[in-house]
């Protein structure tokens, strides 16, 4: 029923949208691989890359729009503008940046672009058709984080698909993640490796084509 | 005898837990449930929401906590809360009703409140004083 009322919304979008390319947003929280999975889509459709990547959370800092990525999967052609959002967080401590050996005044920087980018990220939320929701196979996946995003997506039904990333890790689990979330799409990954990144491009054709 | 009365000291001291009813939340507006709880939480206390908040609302609490961040200040908050969840009463669907109902949420400073473990239907939080 609810993969109906979404197809359904995504039709009628169609019908009157004109040559808008429908923006999605890949969300997650800090250190899930946002970023990753970005490069891996620009790059395998368009040689291009997004973004660096760091172990240090809140590398990505201001959001970063790739337009017209054309997508073909699963027999579809889809043209989408990806935005790499930085990781949601509702804390930032900037000491949590000197445990990996930054100066007091570089962490102190840090955090401060750190919330202007959780505030940017919370922003492109209002502007956005579509989410991919990045989340660490690894962790326990009932964060705030997760869950604001996806109550955010249902309350204006837009479609969702949730990437369950770091599947190469042997501690991964996306069953866990399936058994929180079950009522939407999910697809078990590696955007490091790309392990069943072919899965996800389908997910993403059907989804948001 | 001794012993009851320092229990009660103990919990003098603690850190004050505000238990906030469906009734009160319901007749605020969303920024002024969200300046309640920035306010609350700023001065050490810790809230429970009978309802919690609707998403929309949580992703104004992130941004509007993103703000309040300051170095040695405040460094965020800790929000927990049961996923939404869709109301499927067929009336809700044909008036278009807002379909989705929010749930117990707990929010706390980020330096006082702890989450141990988070389940769909189990939240273990610790509270420390600092």
């Amino acid at each position: 029923m609810k993969k109906m009322q979404i197809r359904l919304f995504s039709w009628i979008k169609k019908l009157f949208k004109k040559d808008r390319m429908a923006k999605i947003g890949i969300y997650g929280p800090p250190n899930a691989g946002k970023t990753t999975l970005a490069n891996r889509v620009v790059r395998d459709w368009t040689g291009d890359a997004v973004g660096p990547v760091s172990h240090i959370p809140h590398e990505t800092r201001r959001a970063r729009r790739r337009e017209g990525i054309t997508i073909e999967a699963n027999g579809t052609t889809v043209s989408l503008d990806i935005v790499d959002t930085p990781g949601l967080a509702t804390k930032i401590d900037f000491h949590d940046f000197m445990a990996f050996g930054m100066k007091e005044e570089e962490a102190k920087r840090r955090a401060k672009e750190a919330t202007e980018g959780v505030i940017e990220a919370v922003k492109w939320l209002e502007d956005l058709d579509g989410v991919i929701l990045v989340m660490d196979a690894t962790e326990d996946p009932f964060t705030q984080v997760n869950v604001t995003v996806i109550g955010n997506m249902e309350a204006r039904h837009l479609p969702l698909i949730i990437a369950a990333n770091k599947i190469d890790i042997p501690e991964a689990s996306p069953t866990r993640i399936r058994s929180a979330f079950p009522q939407h799409t999910l697809v078990p990954i590696s955007a490091l490796e790309g392990q069943n990144i072919e899965t996800l491009y389908d997910e993403i054709a059907n989804r948001f084509g | 005898m001794t012993r009851k009365k320092n229990q009660t000291t103990t919990s003098v001291q603690g850190i004050q837990l505000d238990f906030i009813s469906e009734d009160r939340l319901a007749e605020m507006t969303a920024m002024e449930k969200i300046r309640l709880i920035l306010d609350e939480v700023r001065s050490s206390k810790i809230l429970v929401l009978e309802r919690g908040l609707t998403p929309e609302e949580e992703a104004k609490l992130i941004e509007l906590t993103m703000i309040e961040i300051t170095p040695d200040g405040f460094s965020g908050i800790e929000i927990e809360s049961y996923p939404t969840k869709q109301n499927t009463s067929i009336f809700g669907k044909i008036f278009g009703k807002n379909t989705t109902r929010t749930r117990l949420t707990v929010i706390g400073p980020a330096d006082k409140l702890k989450t141990v473990k988070k389940d769909r239907d189990m939240i273990t939080a610790i509270v420390t004083k600092q």
